[in-house]
């Protein structure tokens, strides 16, 4: 299965050259790029974890592909994503946020069903990988 | 017309019998209205020789302290206090017989916090008022002080989109159709089609409630199993947004709890159920960490026609501050009214931090918001994939585009039909976000993502020709900016 967080999963995996000109946009909007990685894509993992911090000061799209290349080389197993952040007033959160590395086979998630009274179910939704320690659960 | 101040004072003003409402005070040209003030604009239409003046001032009268006749316990108040004042008249342009009357309100008129009693007074008996053809409610000015009485929306734009973790384009829904006779069963076949498929929401229609061919409770029961379902096989989180509506407030709280219970992140509510119910909802949804959605039911019968009733901009701005998450409010290109420029005024007064007045766009005062969070605008009725790029360049990223017969009626499926409205979503962001001219290149930039994609190309196919061009009955009156004091 394809994990479809982010906001350009259903198109073909994004060419670094693409990936270079939404780095642009956000540069261009004042926004600080932000590069996080996991292995546990649960669609309630907020925290990935953070490769160095927000990207404040770094002003061309072509320093943060670098700092993605590094990323990629240390965990490209995992999950990677861009996200971009806004400090305006009234916004103060995420702008744009997509996957840019995914694991090379995606195994999906489980859901288990837990039955209650009355037809009542209490859902779990669990990533199949994650049966396996943090590091150990994509193939390299 | 006489336009000077005609205000009768001393003992003269409070002789029993009856005067006009412009001797009485309710009509002073040289008001300043203060800061904390509310100001409404009204169009009002006078029955044929009745002064606008006197016709303003009736409204001022009628919608604040006013009988049909002198009274003198006026005298145990501060009567010049608590009258509204009209304060401004001015002809509408390219008509003969309609007049913006600006009328200012004092805040101690009205208890904080209560959409129910502003509209009482400002949408009161004044609409049925004998002297006058007809009473449009235009806008409001709402002081940042009364705006700070109120909840405003539970979630908020920026909240929700955090706990949906999807950011930076528009959200995708659906409504399910038929909308009337599915069973529990097959509802939820059709929520989990097309969530899978893509969607981030659907939606039951306004009328959805509980009837014989199906209970609310199967109903609920069915959409969740389908929403944990498609977000296990997406990896994504999705919602579907529970109709609530019910005949009472007790009927409403015990099924917004079950939604609660069973783990939904939304529920909805519609327009007809009155201010007072939304306000409570608002209040619940805030507690339960649940999004709102509204439907706007039963608007149009007071907000279509341009000389009687209530703009839709002004039901705008009592849902923010009465404290919903979502509203639908236009598409421009679908099959319900909707001009470009007027809905672009509805949209604002959604999102802004602070509206600016900006006639063209029908909206007559700045408006603070202090604060308040925003409003999710929602574009439902008669969208289809191939308007994406005049969808996105119209409405921009903060909206929930609701294609309901573009998702159910594809030709090869639902969760097809949902494939491209997402694609189409998705590569027009991409395109925009690298500087693109999407307006000019959207069919191209469509027919090329559908190269790598047969739904979209199917959908592409089906609704190439689809538009609804028809004349708007509420558009603004002014084509270009002006200054209204």
């Amino acid at each position: 299965m394809r994990m479809t967080q982010g906001t350009f999963s259903f198109l073909p995996d994004l060419t670094d050259e693409q990936i270079g000109r939404q780095i642009q946009y956000c540069l261009d909007n004042g926004w600080a790029v932000n590069l996080e990685y996991t292995d546990d894509p649960h669609p309630r993992n907020t925290y990935w974890e953070m490769w160095g911090q927000p990207m404040f000061d770094i002003a061309d799209a072509a320093g943060i592909m670098m700092e993605l290349q590094s990323c990629r080389k240390a965990y490209g197993d995992r999950y990677i994503r861009l996200s971009a952040f806004d400090s305006t007033h009234g916004w103060e959160s995420v702008k744009l946020s997509f996957i840019v590395n995914r694991p090379k086979e995606e195994p999906g998630f489980r859901l288990r069903r837990q039955e209650g009274n009355g037809r009542n179910m209490r859902y779990t939704t669990e990533p199949y990988a994650d049966a396996r320690p943090e590091g150990e659960r994509y193939a390299v | 017309m006489d336009t000077g101040s005609q205000t009768v004072t001393g003992k003269e003003r409070y002789k029993s019998g009856v005067m006009e409402y412009k001797k009485m005070g309710y009509w002073e040209p040289d008001y300043q209205p203060k800061e904390t003030d509310v100001i409404a604009c009204f169009r009002i239409t006078p029955q044929d020789g009745v002064d606008p003046i006197e016709a303003a001032a009736a409204v001022a009268g009628e919608s604040s302290t006013a009988t049909w006749t002198v009274v003198w316990t006026d005298r145990l108040t501060a009567a010049e206090k608590y009258r509204a004042k009209a304060y401004r008249v001015d002809k509408v342009p390219n008509t003969t017989d309609q007049y913006f009357a600006y009328i200012a309100y004092d805040l101690d008129l009205f208890e904080p916090g209560s959409i129910a009693n502003l509209t009482a007074s400002i949408i009161g008996n004044v609409f049925g008022f004998k002297p006058l053809k007809g009473l449009r409610l235009e806008d409001m000015r709402l002081p940042t002080a009364y705006v700070k009485t109120f909840q405003g929306p539970a979630t908020g734009i920026v909240v929700e989109r955090e706990r949906l973790d999807k950011f930076g384009r528009p959200l995708l829904g659906a409504t399910v159709k038929p909308k009337l006779g599915l069973s529990g069963r097959n509802y939820g076949r059709v929520v989990y089609e097309a969530l899978k498929g893509g969607l981030d929401f659907t939606k039951d229609d306004e009328n959805i409630n509980s009837q014989p061919f199906m209970d609310w409770r199967e109903r609920f029961l069915y959409c969740m199993e389908a929403v944990n379902k498609a977000q296990a096989a997406t990896g994504e989180i999705k919602g579907t947004y529970l109709n609530v509506t019910a005949a009472t407030m007790e009927d409403m709280y015990e099924r917004a709890e079950f939604a609660a219970e069973l783990g939904s992140n939304i529920v909805m509510i519609d327009l007809v159920i009155g201010w007072t119910a939304m306000q409570s909802m608002a209040k619940w949804a805030r507690k339960k960490n649940m999004i709102l959605h509204l439907h706007r039911a039963g608007h149009s019968t007071y907000t279509r026609q341009k000389t009687h009733g209530v703009s839709f901009r002004v039901i705008a701005k009592w849902a923010r501050l009465a404290g919903v998450d979502h509203i639908h409010a236009g598409t421009v290109v679908g099959k319900l009214e909707g001009d470009p420029a007027t809905t672009r005024g509805y949209y604002d007064i959604c999102r802004n931090e602070f509206t600016e007045q900006r006639l063209e766009n029908g909206i007559f005062f700045d408006q603070p918001w202090a604060s308040l969070n925003k409003m999710m605008p929602v574009a439902s009725g008669g969208i289809h994939a191939g308007q994406m790029h005049q969808l996105i360049d119209l409405l921009a990223e903060d909206v929930v585009l609701q294609f309901g017969g573009g998702t159910i009626g594809h030709p090869m499926g639902i969760a097809a039909g949902a494939t491209a409205n997402r694609v189409a979503l998705e590569c027009m962001i991409l395109a925009r976000n690298e500087g693109r001219d999407i307006v000019r290149e959207g069919p191209d930039i469509l027919n090329e993502a559908a190269k790598t994609c047969s739904p979209l190309k199917a959908a592409l196919d089906t609704w190439k020709d689809v538009t609804f061009n028809y004349t708007s009955t509420d558009s603004p009156d002014y084509a270009v900016t002006a200054t209204a004091a």
